[in-house]
């Protein structure tokens, strides 16, 4: 009792701190605004792959992202209020994911949905959620679909979509391993259709003869005759837009039948720690991160292993005490990142915000990309999240190393280079 | 005053005079609950709703005619695409319309596969029915562009009709559709199993020689009781189609064939109360734990599967406390209340408050 009472002071005594330093701009007492919003906390809500299929590497993203909102709530709060975060394991089943929405809306009653994962989880709920009017915030996907500000106002993206990530792919494999014969492999879903969108904007469709075109679906874990075909069309590039099991089904399906081309993966699907594990467990101990060498990749945050860059250490101190059974790694980043990016909208959209202000306040406040390597992408006409990525190498020893600069597009427009330096994070690492 | 009470009898039998009032029972206590209870409250009993018309059909054919499917989730898939592609070029279908085209071809669904099935016995059947719950999504992922590949398809919401008002909640006119359904089912199955068809689905059960012996067409009736099970299956698919308001392969995977299974077994095999018992575990019991991940103070790896574990766990509990389901412990209970106070329920009439067939005795 003492000690639940010695607790409540201390909460106590940081929520006046909190009030006393940022209530200068944004004057005035907190109310209960909004569903979800009441004049101590703040209640938001995501499904996540906790378990199945696309649970390796993925179901750390949430946890994460609760250890940065720990993190703000230790600090006070944002402005005074604290957050509370519910995430649901769907097991990246769309009916599942139907259901805990409903649960999320109409039972927990959250004021925003955040951080959602999954393409097709994600589109059998995006239509409920805008009909509810509630703010559908940073979605775990990179699918252009959320950037559809007429039907789905209250949708928006986060990371760069999939065809952005694509297009820039596809120049470094211009400048860089221009002349070799260039593969696909990919998910048979809008995922991986719209990288090679990207992809076939800037190589050509008719560059990718249709036997060197091949898909999976992540139902099915025999990718063997799909690397086979890859192999037999003469692939020296394979390109993968592919979720972290099955670029690991593919390297070691390759492996196996001695076929070494060079690997470029995109983003969601190259992280070093997840992908070495998934290498290791597949094949009970017989490969491991020696297949990832030469490896090249992409990225819109600073690499995990950048020990120098401020927001990694910032993130990594924040892993270290609050989560640190998950492996560092970057869904650990993207999770905490993300979760910056809520902290920052919410801050944007001021002390008492309804849901209709809170969105208005994201398509009309130009946020700063945060840990991001490029801006966001926010306006009213444009529901994208960040612009623009990085290419990267993987080494023998699982270092990354960025090549080039950071480059932006849009789903149409031309690729062009970013200029702008890369920001450094505020005081404690709240916005 | 008797001759006129005779020929009542005559036109309504006293199986089916009990069967509608117990019905109407149901469906007055459920519309008032429905009225009562708040939007998600509506939602989650759609849901047992939707799981007790597929459990009733698979204990019908599991429960009363012993023949094992595991492939019940791939024939509500086939009710659930039929709701979505009739819906997507004709958008204003009546509800009742697109639940019937999903009956209909489910149930021819049943026919062909119930041929196959009578031919086969105990593992053979389950493997049989097991290519169907594996085979029957790929199909959805093969042929894209009818199905929609792995994002499936979208299934437009049923709007409540304006005579309820403009404020009137969709979750609970989903929730009156899937009950109506429900109560439907249960009294026609009901019905059945008091008939003709249902004896020789248990005869045929119980021992198929002498079934044969007595006359009964042993194939016939399996078939029979397949294409029945099936067209549940459908009805349930397309209700869940509304529900969940995307019909995609990730929805009807195995687990979905083996938790119907699941629910018969803990709701008490053989009996239509035991399909209703086990849809409120199936709905309910995962409700309970999947707030766990988030706000246990776990770490992850724990945390993330706790609610699975917690699931088997009950499930291993239930099976060792009541080895013929909630239905069964049920019947127990009443059981030893009647050997302690020597008193039978109902004035002592047997039957009246004999819904269903007794469990199979072991």
């Amino acid at each position: 009792m003492k000690r639940i009472r010695g607790i409540a002071i201390v909460c106590l005594a940081g929520l006046l701190a909190a009030c006393g330093t940022s209530g200068s701009s944004d004057s005035g007492s907190n109310t209960a605004s909004a569903p979800g919003i009441t004049a101590t906390t703040i209640t938001i809500g995501s499904t996540q792959p906790l378990t199945g299929r696309a649970a390796p590497g993925y179901s750390e993203i949430s946890a994460s992202s609760n250890a940065y909102f720990r993190h703000v709530n230790d600090h006070g709060g944002i402005f005074g209020r604290k957050i509370t975060y519910y995430y649901y394991d769907d097991g990246y089943n769309p009916t599942n994911t139907a259901s805990l929405t409903r649960k999320l809306i109409l039972e927990d009653k959250v004021f925003a949905l955040f951080s959602a994962l999954g393409t097709p989880t994600h589109q059998a709920v995006v239509d409920y959620i805008n009909s509810q009017k509630v703010p559908d915030l940073f979605v775990s996907s990179g699918c252009n679909c959320w950037n559809d500000v007429s039907n789905h106002p209250y949708t928006f993206g986060w990371q760069p979509d999939y065809t952005i990530e694509g297009k820039v792919l596809g120049q470094y494999i211009q400048q860089n391993l221009g002349g070799k014969k260039v593969g696909y492999f990919f998910q048979n879903d809008e995922f991986g259709l719209d990288g090679v969108k990207g992809l076939d904007a800037q190589l050509g469709a008719s560059s990718v003869p249709d036997a060197s075109r091949q898909n999976y679906v992540p139902t099915n874990t025999n990718v063997g005759p799909q690397i086979a075909a890859l192999q037999a069309s003469g692939a020296q590039v394979v390109v993968s837009f592919s979720i972290p099991a099955f670029t690991a089904l593919g390297l070691l399906a390759a492996a196996k039948i001695g076929y070494h081309p060079v690997w470029v993966v995109s983003n969601v699907g190259s992280d070093v720690t997840t992908l070495t594990g998934l290498l290791k467990s597949f094949s009970k101990g017989a490969a491991g991160g020696q297949l990832l060498a030469g490896m090249v990749t992409d990225t819109y945050l600073p690499l995990p292993g950048d020990s120098s860059n401020p927001w990694i250490s910032l993130f990594k101190g924040i892993h270290d005490k609050y989560v640190s059974t998950l492996p560092w790694d970057g869904n650990v980043l993207y999770g905490m990142a993300q979760a910056y990016t809520f902290v920052q909208a919410f801050k944007a959209a001021g002390r008492n915000p309804t849901r209709a202000s809170f969105v208005k306040a994201l398509e009309t406040t130009k946020l700063s990309g945060g840990p991001g390597l490029a801006p966001f992408g926010f306006s009213s006409s444009n529901h994208l999240g960040y612009l623009g990525v990085q290419v990267a190498t993987i080494a023998a020893d699982g270092t990354q190393t960025t090549i080039g600069p950071v480059y932006m597009s849009s789903d149409s427009g031309p690729i062009s280079q970013y200029s702008g330096s890369a920001s450094s994070p505020p005081a404690n690492g709240i916005p | 005053m008797v001759a006129v009470h005779s020929r009542f009898d005559r036109l309504v039998s006293p199986t089916l005079s009990r069967h509608l009032l117990l019905a109407l029972g149901a469906a007055v206590v459920l519309l008032l609950l429905s009225a009562q209870i708040g939007a998600y409250d509506n939602y989650n009993l759609t849901a047992v709703a939707i799981f007790a018309v597929a459990a009733a059909g698979l204990n019908l054919l599991t429960g009363l005619n012993g023949q094992l499917s595991l492939g019940h989730g791939a024939l509500m898939a086939v009710g659930a695409y039929s709701a979505s592609l009739v819906l997507k070029d004709h958008r204003q279908l009546p509800v009742i319309v697109v639940l019937l085209v999903s009956v209909l071809s489910s149930g021819i669904i049943g026919v062909v596969f119930g041929y196959a099935a009578a031919r086969l016995r105990g593992p053979y059947l389950a493997g049989a029915t097991l290519t169907l719950a594996v085979a029957l999504p790929q199909v959805a992922i093969r042929y894209k562009s009818i199905f929609g590949g792995e994002s499936g398809l979208t299934m437009p919401p049923s709007a409540p009709p304006a005579w309820l008002g403009a404020d009137f909640p969709p979750e609970r006119w989903l929730a009156w559709i899937a009950l109506a359904a429900a109560v439907v089912t249960m009294v026609l199955l009901a019905n059945l199993l008091r008939s003709a068809p249902g004896r020789a689905f248990k005869a045929v059960r119980d021992n198929e020689t002498a079934a044969a012996l007595a006359g009964i067409d042993v194939a016939r009736t399996q078939v029979l009781a397949f294409v029945i099970s099936a067209a549940c299956a459908g009805l349930a698919g397309a209700l869940l189609a509304y529900w969940s308001g995307i019909t995609a392969p990730g929805g009807f995977t195995l687990a979905l064939s083996l938790q119907l299974i699941t629910a018969i077994v803990i709701g008490g095999l053989g009996s239509l109360a035991g399909a209703v018992w086990g849809s409120l575990v199936l709905v309910f019991v995962p409700l309970l734990t999947s707030g766990m991940a988030s706000t246990l103070n776990l770490p992850s790896a724990v945390a993330n599967n706790l609610p699975l574990a917690i699931y088997g766990g009950i499930l291993v509990i239930a099976m060792l406390v009541a080895p013929h389901g909630i239905q069964g412990a049920l019947r127990r209970i009443v059981a030893i209340g009647r050997a302690r106070w020597g008193h039978m329920p109902g004035g002592g009439q047997k039957g009246v408050v004999d819904w269903d067939d007794s469990a199979p005795d072991t």
